[in-house]
């Protein structure tokens, strides 16, 4: 025992100063942990591949509705992400209103050899028989039966429980208030006053027989998020986005291009001006905005300093006050 | 270019934040979220221009900026808020996601929603009407739902004059409620919506308030510690087989870090395997972490699939059949004990009912009442008996692995949440196991005194950050060690990184930290050592269990105080920098009170004495009491 307490004041000098560098390595391996941050951009890409592995996995005939759009076109990219290396799992649904602009069409034909997806293209046959069309229809019943009764026809007769939409809560203030996860009754419709409560990730994916649901794997991105995402995953588009010259028609403050069907009103003459499309839709109801961005960095410069909200192109969309909640609550996605 | 890629490169490093406003009914939520949107130029014009045009319908005057949230037209007639609209803004630093949330009682499920999601909630009260009943309801759950940030706006300022006793004495109120509830942080603001007043800039109208404006908050709040990066969980979505020879666990983890080459564990299966390989879209990760969607290869192939979990072998989750929660009834129809219901967690179904129903908790009071059901919109703590075991954590752990909902079967509506917790009613109260017995050393703790030449006691440090308390310990180690003695400290700091690592700084998790140190301390006494110990220890109450868990006969408190403003001025790991710049929650002496002792044995003013006269101050005290037996010192041969 004499001897423990002899040797003690040496020892004591070694073990102190041992105590002390394991403390500095310590505070430095810290310093140079890894680090656990990932961009926005990574946090509502981790979002949406939950979202749909969760589609893929809670129902029974998922499908992904695709539009050829810049938003179709990222949800595609992130469907394929989220089963890589496996195949996506379900098919992709184009329900088409016949008056799409040519390149779209390309554009989804490609698509469809370069990535191998099994894409399904819808018509409503009714509509073409009646010869459907903005111009003799009007735009409110024209959209409403080429699209949203085209859709409803599509999703009842594929016997779809789920369709994946890439609308963002962004886009318009009736879409601000829509679950991301969204219960439709047997005839399709959304009910906004008795929208399930969605909590955490966690999702109420139960429908009976008929019933069906709207998943947005995109509700929490922006348009500039959409943007980014494509110039950093170098994700193909559709070429309308990037400006050249068009042959347009200005109407009610809009530029509407002159396709292979468009009417001139009495009075109208056409102009060839340099110009864009921001979102696409049927021809004779998108407008396009004036631009000189040729590429998608020029895009996002535009968007930096873009006072005007995306939509605002879209004519279904100022038919009235609170029109697309009238459309959405008829079964429009 | 170069705009684009600085664009690109500000997204990459700016942070994301999730809030919510919430209130009572006409405390002008969407008025201030229509502000923070309009003077953080986040409105676009022909949606201000709508909004212009909405307004004249109505026939009012100012622009009405709660038009544009209100997405509804249910809403935009009735003037009210029906349903939880999100809206997207950033600023250079962080983005942000707002959750507008309705204010009327019948529609919390709503508000639910939007809060489930958020790890800021800006509270607002109406100047004029002070705190409501539906303002503490909404607080209560804000607090049940594990909102870790609050921010208390008291709007319409410009109504009562911009008085600052009515500021005083909302914020009195206020807090005496939220003290019993459990936030990070808590800050109040005066505020008016309407006229921009400390919303985005400073407001002119009150100079006397000398804090941030709500912007300025939202932009600095810390939030990188809300993440659970310490227990590893992966929920598994979906099983990827693309081939024969390809087999990956998708999903996306709810915690903790977990690398290639590390050994994990399925559940419920419990066998064990190693991390082969971290599969992504875009390459091969060397590790993951939340909130990444991943997909893992293992080397093994063993059962596991949707619903299951993988974790790290040697921290694992609870598995439990029967589960208690706290529950939030959504539903019109009310809980019914007894029925099935199905019970969604994680990526897993199961059916379960509500066993016993414990209480129901009035979120006026906070009072527990007795209840036979719980009705819409009420809360109420539960059992749950489940037809199989849930891979669950408590909430306050894991806000992923610790939520579920209820969901009926026959009309598939969700009908609660429901929030996992402890079984126990505290960690420190739990009673030891009955079936363990107690054996005895054959050493007697006579004999360790007899060999150490020492009384073996726990010295208790406590003071502020700052106040010298490390600096004396390891002084007094040194000497006591120079002069013979077997002497050891515990650093609250050091213990941080081991044995108290996975513990935060939440009023029970500081608990529990004592209570750590507290038994390790009483351990070394048994050994026979001395034992100095340095943590904070702000409170009372807390310092007194570890009187009772060291032994009253073997504690010694040591209050080594210095005033706050001299530690403020030492800083010297930079703690109070941070924390007055609102990157530290809960900083004692800035956010947090210290409760100094009443009647410490020692008491060391170092602002007053050097570290040696406190380090002899601490000696006299020990051979006074016959701690430490006197010894001539040993020379540096150790002869």
């Amino acid at each position: 025992m004499k001897r423990f307490f002899r040797l003690w004041p040496k020892t004591v000098g070694v073990s102190r100063k041992g105590a002390l560098n394991r403390r500095r390595v310590r505070q430095n391996g810290e310093r140079m942990q890894e680090t656990y941050r990932i961009s926005n951009l990574k946090m509502l890409e981790a979002e949406s591949l939950q979202i749909i592995r969760e589609t893929a996995a809670e129902f029974e005939r998922p499908v992904m509705l695709y539009s050829a759009g810049k938003d179709s076109s990222v949800m595609m990219r992130l469907a394929q992400k989220a089963f890589y290396p496996g195949k996506i799992p379900f098919p992709l649904l184009h329900v088409d209103t016949t008056m799409k602009f040519p390149e779209m069409y390309e554009f989804r034909d490609r698509m469809q050899r370069e990535t191998g997806v099994e894409m399904r293209v819808y018509i409503n046959r009714e509509g073409v028989d009646a010869q459907a069309n903005p111009w003799d229809l009007g735009t409110v019943k024209c959209c409403s039966l080429m699209k949203t009764q085209g859709l409803l026809r599509a999703l009842t007769e594929g016997g779809y429980d789920v369709a994946l939409g890439g609308a963002r809560r962004e886009e318009e203030r009736s879409r601000a208030k829509e679950r991301i996860f969204s219960f439709r009754g047997r005839a399709g419709q959304w009910d906004p006053r008795r929208q399930r409560p969605e909590l955490w990730s966690l999702y109420n994916c139960q429908v009976d027989k008929g019933e069906s649901m709207r998943a947005f794997p995109l509700s929490n991105w922006t348009e500039l998020d959409v943007w980014q995402y494509i110039h950093l995953e170098q994700i193909p588009i559709v070429p309308l986005y990037f400006a050249r010259e068009h042959e347009v028609v200005e109407r009610d403050g809009q530029l509407i291009p002159i396709g292979a069907m468009t009417r001139l009103k009495p009075g109208e003459k056409s102009v060839r001006m340099k110009c864009r499309f921001r979102t696409l839709g049927c021809y004779p109801c998108t407008g396009a905005v004036r631009s000189e961005a040729r590429t998608v960095e020029e895009i996002i410069q535009e968007m930096m300093v873009a006072r005007q909200s995306e939509r605002v192109t879209r004519v279904i969309d100022h038919d009235c006050d609170g029109s697309m909640e009238q459309k959405k609550r008829e079964g429009y996605f | 270019m170069n705009s684009v890629d600085e664009l690109l490169k500000k997204t990459t490093e700016a942070t994301l934040l999730r809030f919510i406003s919430i209130g009572s009914v006409d405390d002008g939520k969407s008025t201030l979220i229509g502000r923070l949107l309009h003077d953080a130029k986040g409105i676009y014009e022909d949606q201000l221009a709508a909004a212009r045009k909405a307004t004249k319908n109505i026939g009012g005057g100012e622009v009405d900026y709660s038009l544009l949230t209100d997405g509804l037209k249910a809403e935009r007639e009735q003037g009210i808020t029906i349903d939880v609209a999100y809206r997207y803004f950033s600023t250079p630093n962080r983005r942000f996601i707002i959750a507008d949330a309705p204010g009327h009682e019948q529609y919390t499920r709503n508000m639910i929603t939007g809060a489930s999601t958020a790890s800021l909630a800006i509270i607002l009260i109406d100047a004029r009407l002070g705190v409501l009943t539906q303002t503490k309801r909404h607080t209560f759950i804000a607090s049940l739902l594990g909102i870790p940030h609050l921010v208390v706006a008291v709007n319409k300022m410009d109504l009562v004059n911009y008085d600052q006793a009515v500021f005083n004495q909302i914020r009195e109120d206020y807090g005496a409620f939220a003290a019993k509830l459990n936030f990070k942080d808590l800050v109040f603001i005066p505020i008016s919506a309407l006229k921009g007043d400390n919303v985005v800039e400073a407001s002119e109208s009150m100079p006397w308030y000398v804090g941030p404006t709500v912007l300025n908050h939202l932009e600095t709040v810390y939030i990188e510690s809300d993440r659970n990066l310490i227990d590893f969980r992966l929920p598994v979505q979906t099983v990827i087989r693309p081939d024969l020879n390809f087999r990956g666990y998708a999903g996306q983890l709810a915690g903790g870090v977990v690398r290639v080459g590390h050994e994990v564990m399925a559940l419920p299966s419990g066998r064990v395997s190693k991390v082969k390989k971290i599969v992504t879209y875009d390459g091969e990760l060397e590790y993951a972490f939340p909130p990444q969607s991943v997909t893992i290869c293992l080397e093994d192939h063993i059962d596991l699939s949707r619903g299951g979990m993988l974790v790290h072998p040697n921290n694992l989750p609870r598995m439990d059949q029967e589960i208690e929660a706290m529950l939030v009834w959504m539903d019109d129809e009310p809980l019914q004990p007894g029925k099935a219901y199905l019970v969604k967690h994680t990526t897993n179904r199961v059916r379960g009912a509500v066993s016993t129903l414990h209480y129901r908790v009035d979120p006026n009071t906070l009072h527990r009442e007795e209840a036979q059901s719980l009705a819409p919109n009420e809360i109420g703590r539960v059992t749950l008996d489940l037809a199989a075991p849930l891979i669950c954590d408590e909430y306050t752990r894991n806000r992923t692995t610790g939520s579920f909902i209820l969901i009926d079967l026959l009309t598939n509506a969700t009908v609660a949440a429901g929030m996992i917790i402890e079984r126990a009613r505290h960690r420190a109260t739990a009673p030891s196991p009955a079936h363990l017995r107690r054996e005895h050393s054959l050493v007697t703790p006579e004999d360790r005194v007899s060999f150490f030449g020492q009384r073996p006691v726990t010295l208790w440090l406590t003071g502020l950050s700052g106040s010298g308390k490390s600096t004396i310990a390891y002084q007094l180690e040194q000497r006591l060690l120079a002069d013979g003695y077997a002497a050891y400290v515990l650093d609250g700091d050091n213990l941080r990184h081991g044995l108290n690592r996975n513990l935060g700084f939440t009023a029970d998790d500081r608990q529990e930290n004592i209570r750590r140190v507290a038994e390790v301390a009483h351990l070394f006494n048994e050994a026979g050592l001395l034992v100095i110990t340095s943590l904070i220890s702000p409170f009372r109450a807390h310092r007194e269990l570890a009187r009772q868990a060291i032994g009253a006969d073997r504690f010694i408190e040591v209050f080594v105080d210095a005033p706050l403003a001299v530690c403020e001025q030492r800083d010297p790991k930079g703690f109070y920098r941070k924390a007055r710049a609102g990157e530290i929650a809960n900083f004692t002496g800035v956010t947090m009170a210290y409760e100094p002792p009443e009647k410490p044995e020692i008491h060391l003013p170092t602002h007053q004495m050097e570290v040696k006269q406190a380090v002899e101050a601490i000696i006299d005290h020990l051979r006074s009491q016959g701690v430490i037996l006197p010894r001539a010192p040993v020379t540096e041969n150790g002869l």
